[in-house]
Order: C-alpha cells, then structure tokens, then sequence
C-alpha cells in the first residue's frame, strides 16, 4: 500500500467516522488543537485503524507511539511501521 | 431559613405524538392513539413476545442538530431528553449565563440507559467475548444516569445534577427532587424530566411479568385501556419531557411567564411487594403530598392518573383515589389510552399536558375507557373531553420497585391577589 492510499485511507476515517471536513485534513493539520479530537476519539481512531489497516495496537508496545501521535502525517507514519509487522501473505 | 416558591417556566416533549409539547396537545386533544403494531420491527429481536404493539416516536429525530462531540455519548434517550431541554429552556428564555451560573441543575433520569446502545454493546460482547470493537461513547450511552450528564455536558451546567433512577416513576421523581433543591434555596433553576426508548427487549421484560396487553394486536389503537373492563395490560412507548423548574423570585425578576407552580411532593416505597404498588402505599403517598402542600383533597380537582391498564394497577390506585376522595366527585384520567406508558419520561410528558390543560381550561379523558372495570369504579372517569377551570391537581406515578411519587400542582396566582 503507498503512502498515498494510506493517506486516502486515514481520510475518509476521519470524514465518515469523525465528521471532519476534507478541506481541514491537511497532512500537517493538529488532530488535537486544530481539528478538535479528544482523548475518548483517539480511542476510537485507533479501533478504526485496526479494522481499516487489519493491525492490531498493542497496548504495551505502541502506547508511547499512539501518545505521541499530533498530525495526519504521524497516523500515516504511525500505519507504515505498523505495516512491517504484519506477517508476510505466504508465511 | 425561608423556603422558596417554586415554579414551572418551561417545558418540552418529544412524545408518540411527535417533537414538540405541540404536537403533543394536538394528539391529546383530538383524541387520537399513537398506538401502533410493532410486530415487522421486533420479531427478528424478540421471537417469542406476547405483545406486539407500542408507541414509538415516528418523526426522525433532528440529532445531527447536537454537535458530534456530545452526540457520540448520547443514545437515543439521552438525544431526546437533550432535544426535550433545549425546547424547554426556548419556552423559558432562559440565557446561556444562566445555565452556566452554577445556580441551574439537572434532575433527569430514565429507567435504564440507551437500550438500543444497550443492545449493541452486548451483541458485539457475546459474539467476540471482546470489547475491543465497542466505541468509546457506548459506555456514556448506557450508563443509568446518561440522560442527566449527557444533558448537563451539552449545556455546560455547573450546579447540581441529580439522577433518581426509578423506572416509571424516574421523571416524577426527578421533578419532585428538582422542586426540594429550588425550595430549600440550593438551586434558583432545575432542568427536570426523564425519557425512555421503545425496545422490544424492555417490552419483553414486561411481557415477562404479565404485565402488557396482547389481545389488541391487531387493533392496536384500542389498548391500552386504562380502568377498562377490558384492560388486559400495558404497552411500552417512548419520549422525553422536561420541565424547568424556578424559584418564584427569579421568574418574577425576569418577567418569565409562569405556567404553574409547584406546592407539593411525596415519594414513598410501597414497602411490601417489588412488582406492584398496593392501594396503602398509594394512599400514603397522596396523603403526604397533600401535607406537604398544606393542602386536603377538597383542593384538588383533578388527578392525572398512572393508570397504565394492567389488571392489578389500576384496581390499587382507583381503590386508593376512592378512600382518600371518597364520593367527592375529582375527575381522574389516565392519558396512557392515548400514547402508552412512556416509562421514564410518562410523569413529565404527562405533567406537562396536564398544565396545558390546567392553563387551557381543557381536561382530556381516558382513550379506551368505555366501561369502568370491577373495582375501579365510584371515581369521576373523564370519559369525554371536559371544558373545566381547574385551580389545583395531583400528577401520580407508581414503579417496579414500589417507588410511588407524586406532585401536586397549582394555577399560579401572583403572591399579592
């Protein structure tokens, strides 16, 4: 998946899910301070990443990760590396 | 310490008859049920319920008018009991400097959380033994008190907020809690009422115990029939009310234009059975409320009953209205003929028709009531429309649990006639 359809992807989360407005959800745009997501939505963001990006977050390890998530590009980065870890289709 | 005055200065209904104390009047006064057939929406629910019918609210709720950050901890209920304030407070012009003073509170409650929402978190539970699907608003849905913070979150109340879980007599209860800390002085306005969803898993939980009507499935505009021979149980419905409470110095000061005043409250447990109120419990709790307003049932003239049509209900409160009466000739009705029980909101959605009607000189009678059952006789039945001044009434609600609650009401008479 490029980083692109990530983005695509992350987007149309935040639209559907999170009633955002596309033209809010610049790359560098403040989940927090700009486009006004609290502590009860960054739980549910990551249970719609989960299902979307087919990962699961794993509370011990991605904690400090997920904490430190502030943009639209660190989500993006945040599913890359997430990515990695996920077993290959033929193992 | 002097006790406060208290009165009403505005309400608001989402009701079986629509969004709005409107369209609520206009269902009560031209004598039409709300009554439906529920059967295509709950058989895939429930497979096995006896009962079929119920009166849900048909117009699609305008939720998406509440912004999503409180809409995501809101079920059903907690949106009609937000929309039912808002309508409330419009009516009372209250400010927003008011309702964020500290000097406002809420008494709101339901006999459950969200039921829908309720549903959905143990659906996803038993099929996944997990929670990890279940969004993070669900828990604030379901919560027993979720009509009072959710409503208190939306509106930035500061003062009090008070939540009197007691299934049908939840808003009652709340109303009345509301009108003792106006009184004593602690609070210059509450935000009162209660609500309840339709579900067919709360209408089996009464068809569990016997207590719905099943023989009028087909015909379900013709139940229930409270005081009826006929009766032969209730039917679940669904709404919001909410009533604004005031101290009566406040209202005065900002001119508000005042619909009743509240002079009176009993809440009382029956004591002996969990399931049923008996006519004692019920005549102790109308005694207390008269008391309490300094009152004696020569004052009162007119009682807006609980009557929900079950057998053994209405036989205790008619028994009750008879021996605290006697042949005095109070008319009585029950306006659970026209939009079933509403559960939790039932005392404040039909509180706020009775003081429409007290201020519309107009007393709806009991839909379905043609012959007074054995037992339920020897009371003034509103059988027709009745075009009365009425000065003083009691609003009754009685709930599993045996919580008894009622509230007496009068015109308001500025303090110097």
């Amino acid at each position: 998946m490029t980083e692109q359809e990530i983005a695509e992807r992350v987007k149309k989360i935040l639209i559907e899910e999170f009633e955002l407005k596309e033209e809010e959800l610049s790359p560098e745009a403040s989940l927090y301070d700009e486009l006004g997501l609290d502590s009860l939505d960054s739980v549910d963001l990551v249970v719609a990443l989960e299902h979307e990006f087919k990962f699961k977050v794993v509370r011990n390890l991605d904690e400090e990760k997920i904490r430190s998530i502030r943009t639209l590009s660190d989500i993006h980065r945040f599913i890359i590396e997430k990515q990695k870890t996920l077993p290959m289709p033929n193992q | 310490m002097s006790l406060k005055k208290v009165v009403i200065t505005g309400m608001g209904a989402i009701s079986p008859f629509g969004i709005g104390v409107k369209p609520l009047m206009e269902g009560l006064y031209s004598g039409h049920s709300a009554v439906i057939s529920q059967k295509s929406e709950w058989e895939e629910q429930v497979k096995d319920l006896n009962c079929w019918v119920g009166a849900p609210v048909k117009e699609t709720l305008p939720s998406k008018s509440i912004s999503r950050q409180y809409r995501r901890t809101m079920g059903p209920t907690a949106i009609m009991s937000l929309l039912a304030a808002n309508e409330a407070i419009g009516d009372a012009g209250i400010s927003e400097s008011i309702l964020t003073s500290g000097r406002t509170g809420v008494s709101f409650s339901s006999s459950t959380g969200s039921a829908e929402s309720l549903t959905q978190y143990f659906r996803e539970y038993f099929s996944s033994a997990s929670l990890k699907n279940i969004s993070s608003g669900t828990f604030f849905q379901v919560m027993s008190h979720t009509c009072a913070a959710n409503i208190a979150h939306a509106l930035n109340i500061k003062g009090r907020v008070i939540s009197p879980d007691a299934a049908c007599s939840s808003s009652t209860q709340a109303i009345g809690l509301g009108y003792e800390a106006i009184k004593y002085g602690l609070q210059d306005f509450m935000l009162c009422g209660g609500s309840d969803e339709l579900d067919a898993v709360v209408c089996g939980s009464f068809d569990l115990l016997n207590a719905t009507s099943c023989r009028f499935n087909d015909k379900p505009t013709e139940t229930p029939r409270p005081f009826d021979r006929d009766r032969d149980g209730t039917v679940c419905g669904e709404g919001a009310g909410c009533i604004i409470l005031e101290a009566e110095e406040s209202a005065t000061r900002r001119g508000a234009h005042i619909l009743a005043e509240i002079v009176g409250f009993s809440t009382l447990s029956d004591g002996t059975h969990l399931a049923q109120s008996h006519s004692d419990s019920i005549e102790r709790c109308m005694e207390q409320a008269l008391e309490n307003s300094n009152l004696t049932p020569k004052d009162i003239d007119y009682i807006n009953a609980h009557a929900t049509g079950t057998i053994q209900g209405d036989l205790s409160e008619a028994g009750a209205i008879r021996n605290v009466f006697g042949d005095r000739g109070v008319p009585v009705s029950s306006l659970k003929g026209h939009m079933g029980h509403t559960l939790g909101a039932s005392g404040a959605l039909e509180l706020a028709a009775s003081v429409r009607m007290l201020n519309d000189g107009i007393l709806v009678p009991t839909l379905n009531l043609i012959h007074p059952g054995k037992g339920c006789e020897g009371i003034d039945h509103l059988m027709d429309i009745r075009r009365i001044q009425i000065t003083t009434f009691l609003k009754n609600s009685f709930a599993f649990g045996g919580i008894n609650s009622i509230l007496v009401i009068r015109r308001y008479f500025k303090r110097n006639d």
